[in-house]
């Protein structure tokens, strides 16, 4: 129970309204309303600037389903996933796995460093790794001559085949310190008694890794979904600082689809409709996971 | 002990090689920075043979970094001010007071904190165009603080509902008004949800790209990470050049995550949680 929600004597209970107003304000202004009008020019093809917009209904959701274009961005997304988000927890979690067990003195060391990439700009992100892709001088190509793999040397970030994956391993290396982080913090809250119980069954490594830290980390594991998903679905300042998209559009994804439409060319409706899908998955996905999670939690309850 | 460093040693192994995997690149450009970009070439991770601050003074005057540095400092201080301060009150409404309408407003509030800025970015274009203030920092500002007073709503009102009742009660007694009771009582009980909540909202600004890319139209009003955006499109070749532009974004956030990691890592994951 909240020690609030009681108003004093003889106090007003509109009082709380005032002090929630400015922020409310603000909030309505700039996101709600916006979110809003998104949503209404959905429906209507429109450049922006004319004074004629028609309504078209569902017509640019339909349009949207047909597109190669949005349909590439999503499909591209979905990868990004895998590297932005599945491959991170795997790490993480074998990582984790692997210090679990005791204290490991100047832990704290490492978490700060494990931690950076969290904290640094996705442009500057973008910077540092087109420099270690760059196929002359780049450290990835030099390293692959260095011990003899010259053959296996790519435009990594101007190649067809190679620029989803290069961009998307740009994910895995920014998200993987964050999954291991949250995950240490959450096993340190497994008992250890589980461990040498399972010890004294016979159960190994393996084992002891499937059936006692990935059930004792679920919750942990869902916040990971939840954040990382959500950056592979939203990811725009990476490809921006990269590879814009291309080469030809093999790394296209949605967030550049919306600014490609919306903003660059002027396809005011046909944006919004994109943005109001990305924004639906997104919804959708955290809600998901997070009714995932609450019913793990009534399960254990 | 002597068991003891054995199975640690493995331990520190694994911990260092994937370490060395997040610090190498980080670490390349840190050095490129300092160098000459003929020294780059030959071996980038090393350290230079002669320091050189060339590539800094180069970026920050003719690359114009003085400039997008100003303009991320002046957007980022009135955004994280304003945030924090209407995050308190507001986040003080909802933790203390009784609010006609909670049930609906709380949940709608929620929402801006779980939409992604691309559901926003159209309208407002369109918007603070029509208005003339596109390329004004209130386009950087408004928006911003818009999406940041939804997450330090939420943020702060789980802190003031957690308050001990009985110090509020205490302050009641001796006779605060709701007002005093927020500043003198609960305030300097706040000081660590509060600097969580600025060095939150003080990274996500810095760092913000999607919004000062699609408001500024002129060089002049560009922030830092649009800023660097455009000069490696312009100086693709000079990578010690690049790279000190890059140090010169990053710089700011890192120290200050340095500086506060226990209340960044700590936001982080307990924000992820929450939401």
């Amino acid at each position: 129970m909240t020690t609030g929600s009681r108003a004093y004597p003889g106090e007003s209970k509109w009082k709380g309204l005032l002090y929630l107003f400015p922020a409310f304000l603000i909030y309505l202004l700039f996101t709600f309303i916006p979110i809003i009008e998104t949503f209404r020019a959905s429906f209507f093809d429109w450049n922006g600037f004319s004074e004629s917009r028609t309504f078209i209904g569902f017509g640019n959701y339909i349009k949207l389903f047909s597109d190669p274009l949005f349909l590439k961005a999503i499909s591209n997304n979905l990868v990004f996933i895998l590297f932005y988000s599945i491959l991170p927890i795997l790490i993480g979690l074998l990582l984790s796995a692997l210090l679990s067990g005791q204290p490991i003195p100047g832990f704290s060391f490492f978490r700060t460093l494990y931690f950076l990439p969290q904290v640094i700009s996705m442009v500057v992100v973008g910077v540092v790794w087109r420099w270690m892709f760059n196929p002359v001088s780049g450290p990835i190509n030099q390293f692959l001559s260095l011990v003899g793999l010259d053959q296996l040397r790519q435009a990594w970030l101007g190649s067809f085949q190679y620029a989803l994956p290069a961009v998307g391993s740009i994910g895995t290396w920014v998200q993987y310190g964050f999954c291991m982080v949250l995950f240490l913090a959450g096993i340190q809250r497994i008992p250890i008694e589980y461990y040498e119980a399972a010890s004294l069954d016979g159960a190994n490594g393996l084992k002891q890794f499937v059936y006692i830290i990935v059930p004792g980390l679920k919750s942990e594991i869902g916040v990971a979904m939840i954040t990382t998903m959500i950056a592979a679905l939203r990811v725009f300042d990476l490809i921006y600082s990269t590879t814009r998209g291309g080469p030809g559009d093999s790394t296209l994804v949605t967030g550049f689809l919306i600014y490609r439409s919306a903003i660059l060319n002027n396809r005011i409706g046909y944006g919004a409709a994109i943005a109001m899908v990305l924004t639906i998955i997104i919804l959708a996905l955290s809600f998901l996971i997070r009714r995932m999670m609450r019913e793990e939690q009534g399960k254990e309850a | 002990m002597t068991v003891h460093w054995k199975r640690l040693l493995p331990r520190y192994l694994v911990l260092t090689i994937f370490m060395m995997i997040v610090l190498l690149p980080v670490w390349g450009m840190l050095m490129s920075a300092f160098k000459s970009d003929t020294q780059i070439a030959s071996s980038p991770f090393s350290l230079p043979q002669t320091w050189t601050l060339e590539n800094f003074q180069q970026a920050w005057t003719i690359g114009k970094f003085n400039v997008f540095f100003k303009n991320s400092v002046i957007v980022t201080t009135a955004v994280v001010i304003s945030s924090v301060f209407l995050s308190t009150l507001s986040g003080y409404a909802f933790g203390q007071l009784p609010i006609p309408g909670k049930n609906l407003l709380f949940p709608l509030m929620l929402l801006g904190y779980m939409v992604p800025f691309e559901a926003v970015i159209i309208p407002l274009y369109n918007w603070l165009d029509v208005l003339g203030l596109r390329n004004t920092y209130w386009a950087l500002i408004l928006p911003q603080v818009g999406l940041s007073v939804s997450f330090g709503t939420l943020w702060m009102s789980s802190f003031f509902e957690n308050t001990p009742k009985e110090l509020v009660d205490a302050a009641t007694i001796d006779g605060c008004n709701r007002w005093q009771t927020l500043w003198a009582i609960l305030w300097p009980l706040a000081r660590p949800a509060t600097t969580t909540l600025v060095v939150l909202i003080f990274m996500w600004t810095w760092n913000e790209f999607l919004l000062a890319l699609v408001m500024v139209q002129t060089e002049a009003m560009r922030t830092l990470p649009v800023g660097l955006a455009f000069f490696q499109g312009k100086y693709t070749s000079n990578l010690s050049l690049m790279a000190a532009g890059a140090i010169i974004v990053a710089l700011p956030t890192v120290l200050i995550y340095i500086l506060f990691q226990r209340f960044f890592i700590r936001g982080m994951l307990g924000g992820a949680i929450k939401g």
